[in-house]
């Protein structure tokens, strides 16, 4: 009987100390894209519990707001997005729905990793007129892994904020991430210089930053509008350019309707290059070092030079 | 701002040197000397801003030079402040209009067995060419603490109704929120959402006949969302009761209450779903109720009491790997449950007979839409009314029940040129009226959206 009792309180203890966990456990970073998951475990290690709402089979302008969404960001300590209106069409409904004060633009637990780089395109009119342009420029911006690095620090500067007891520990993991990224760029670069001056057709415009980074030049947009899905015409018309201004590679991503690109790569003759765009878009891009890795080697066998 | 300032200035000095220019007297000169100079200065800094915007424009009209690729980081030029629901005003425009055919005449139009007010907006509305209710709403933070957010209805009548006008906080945490003013109740699936995003032009019949097509109540709102991994949300509402099934009173304390919990998840990464249970409870005084005697006469009936109505919704929703843009499918259904009890006064206007009331009604719908190319999307509905046996007490007799049982199909096909954008083709059958003749009505209508980016909700 006492023995009995005895495992019972033990028991209880444990349900106790189990229960306790999660008030000292790792902070909960929820990210809007999977580069900012994968930046943020990158960058926390153990110390953070990184989790993305939306997948690189996912167009991120068009997500809709699920339950479990509003569950995540409830539940969330840091809330980390591409912002510049790439989520303007679910986040703000995720936000006014989860009740959570902490991830609320504007408060520590809000990173809006656009704000923090050099913004590309930035549209003279955001006339509806022009598809579905965002004012703030575009917001595909970790395309280029010099704006990693940018937000990296800004995300350390968060994450030393919001769990100041560790702030030494998330000082060491950026320093050391930043000095491994610098040392991938340079070898990116060096991989990627036969692309410079190198004439592309973009399925939609999701690559400016890239482009810029590595010198491509994008000389056609499969999407007639941002935004809008290809229609025939427009492909003919892209096909018409082509035969003045060949392009040397068609370039879509993971998440996109592979067709269009497809149909030009037949009859335009151009060679197809279908980049994981984020973590998690396609077999080798598990992280964000082979998320790069990947999208180099690819644009280099899509341009025949590797 | 500036300008506009910058404008009645300028007025003013033109009004005042006008003026002057009549009786020209020592102190009038001093006075046009002021003048001048302050228009000298208006002037300057007119020039000013005018170069200033041009500089502006050209600055944007110049293509972007493409920057020298370099090892190190692209210098962070200004920080764009903008985050979602982080900047100024939201404003959103809705347009729609339509055209209409019906083999019956939507005057007639009543749903069987089921006493409405009788300026109840049911049924198919008017025919032929009509415009429909063009919506404003108007949105932004407050402050650190709080949003509002009010939704303005255009009638097509001319007339200005206030839809929603509610603030609500964003600080409070630990998944709470409180809302206050007027807001379409949580009650449902489809109660809580602007007609316009509905997937069916018109509110589901069960829900014309028992909310009178969507309630919506003044008063507070209290939501929590659970610190679960799978969602669950729960709120509670107090109002005045204004709409039917309440009715508008000068009481004191509150008319109406909700409580409505709802949970929700993902099954791996293609299926989602939502569902819940809400309950609604109303108190009608004096409500004046359509109905027919057994005479075949319409007379108007005037009931108190209280109205109770369950409510059971789901939703589950298909979009290969989460993905909705090329084909996506949504299953929706909700089944309500309708309890009257009181006094009915028959006939107000002439026989005036009181005697008790009681009736159990209860109805259904389920529709699935689906997506099968981007920018097309086809859908049906069906749906079915219990009208159920009222008791009128000592009044049994004095009204005609009518027969048969409420049914109605309803098809339609959708084409969006783009998010903002749809035209909808909707062809239903239509057996409201119980036994008797079947409506078919043809209608196809436009949805326009202007301003603010609309969110996509579950």
């Amino acid at each position: 009987m006492i023995s009995h009792c005895k495992s019972w309180i033990g028991g209880l203890a444990l349900a106790c100390a189990g229960l306790a966990l999660p008030a000292q456990a790792a902070l909960r970073v929820v990210a809007c894209e999977p580069e900012w998951a994968a930046l943020a475990q990158e960058l926390g290690g153990a110390l953070v519990e990184a989790s993305a709402l939306t997948t690189a089979q996912q167009d991120p302008h068009r997500i809709q707001a699920r339950p479990s969404l509003i569950a995540r960001v409830r539940n969330a300590d840091l809330l980390v997005c591409t912002g510049a209106e790439l989520e303007a069409g679910w986040l703000p409904l995720l936000l006014q729905q989860s009740g959570n004060a902490k991830v609320q633009p504007g408060q520590p637990g809000h990173l809006a990793a656009a704000d923090h780089v050099r913004k590309l395109e930035i549209p003279a009119s955001a006339d509806r007129s022009q598809g579905d342009v965002h004012a703030a420029g575009n917001p595909h911006i970790h395309t280029d892994p010099r704006n990693i690095a940018l937000v990296a620090t800004q995300l350390t500067r968060r994450l030393q904020q919001l769990d100041a007891a560790r702030a030494g520990e998330y000082a060491g993991r950026g320093a050391a991430f930043q000095q491994r990224w610098q040392q991938a760029v340079t070898r990116w670069s060096a991989q990627a210089a036969p692309l410079r001056g190198l004439p592309v057709v973009s399925q939609h415009k999701g690559y400016v930053y890239l482009y810029d980074w590595l010198g491509l030049k994008e000389v056609a947009v499969l999407e007639p509008k941002p935004g809008v899905e290809p229609s025939v015409a427009h492909l003919q018309s892209v096909l018409a350019t082509l035969q003045a201004t060949p392009a040397r590679m068609v370039v879509s991503s993971a998440y996109q309707d592979p067709r269009p690109s497809e149909w030009l790569a037949r009859n335009g003759a151009v060679p197809m290059a279908r980049l994981p765009f984020t973590v998690g878009g396609s077999e080798a891009a598990r992280d964000l070092t082979a998320l790069f890795d990947d999208t180099v080697a690819r644009l280099l066998a899509a341009a025949g030079t590797r | 701002m500036q300008l506009h300032a910058l404008r009645r200035a300028a007025a003013l000095a033109c009004l005042a040197a006008g003026g002057a220019a009549a009786q020209p007297t020592p102190d009038t000169q001093a006075l046009r000397r002021e003048i001048d100079a302050l228009r000298a200065d208006y002037e300057r800094r007119l020039q000013a801003l005018e170069q200033r915007l041009q500089a502006a424009e050209a600055a944007v009209a110049a293509p972007p030079a493409a920057p020298p690729a370099r090892e190190p980081a692209p210098a962070l030029a200004t920080a764009s402040p903008a985050a979602p629901g982080g900047r100024g005003l939201d404003l959103t425009l809705i347009l729609s209009g339509q055209v209409q055919r019906t083999r019956l005449d939507p005057a007639s139009y009543r749903i069987r067995g089921f006493a409405l007010p009788p300026d109840a907006e049911i049924g198919p509305g008017t025919r032929g060419f009509s415009l429909a209710e063009t919506e404003l709403t108007l949105a932004a933070n407050i402050d650190p603490w709080w949003r509002g957010a009010a939704t303005f209805a255009l009638t097509p009548e001319n007339e200005l109704e206030v839809e929603e006008a509610y603030v609500q906080t964003t600080a409070l945490g630990r998944g709470l929120g409180v809302r206050a003013g007027r807001f379409l109740s949580s009650i449902g699936y489809l109660n809580a959402q602007h007609r316009h995003a509905w997937d069916f032009a018109d509110a589901p019949l069960a829900y014309q006949a028992m909310l009178g097509t969507q309630f919506a109540d003044d008063g507070l709102q209290l939501a929590w969302v659970a610190p679960t991994e799978r969602f669950f949300e729960l709120r509670a509402e107090v109002g005045r009761g204004r709409s039917f099934p309440g009715s508008d009173t000068s009481r004191n304390g509150a008319g109406a209450a909700v409580l409505s919990a709802h949970a929700g998840d993902d099954i791996g990464s293609s299926h989602s779903w939502r569902a819940g249970l809400s309950y609604l409870r109303a108190r009608a005084s004096g409500q004046e109720l359509a109905a027919t005697d057994s005479a075949g006469n319409d007379v108007v009936n005037a009931f108190t009491g209280s109205s109770r109505v369950w409510i059971a919704d789901a939703v589950y929703r298909w979009a290969p790997g989460g993905n909705p843009r090329q084909r996506n499918f949504k299953l929706q259904g909700e089944y309500l449950h309708a309890t009257r009890a009181g006094e009915l006064v028959v006939d107000t206007a002439g026989l005036a007979a009181p005697g008790g009331f009681r009736s159990v009604q209860s109805g259904w719908y389920l529709q699935g839409v689906y997506q099968f190319m981007p920018r097309w999307r086809f859908g049906l509905r069906t749906e079915r009314l219990q009208p159920g046996n009222p008791q009128l007490g000592a009044n049994a007799g004095l009204l005609d029940p009518g027969a048969g049982t409420p049914r109605k199909h309803t098809l339609m096909l959708e084409h969006n040129p783009s998010e903002f954008s749809r035209i909808r083709l909707q062809l239903a059958n239509d057996r409201a009226r119980g036994a008797g003749p079947t409506d078919l009505q043809w209608l196809l209508q436009y949805q326009m959206s202007l301003g603010a980016h609309g969110a996509h909700g579950f």
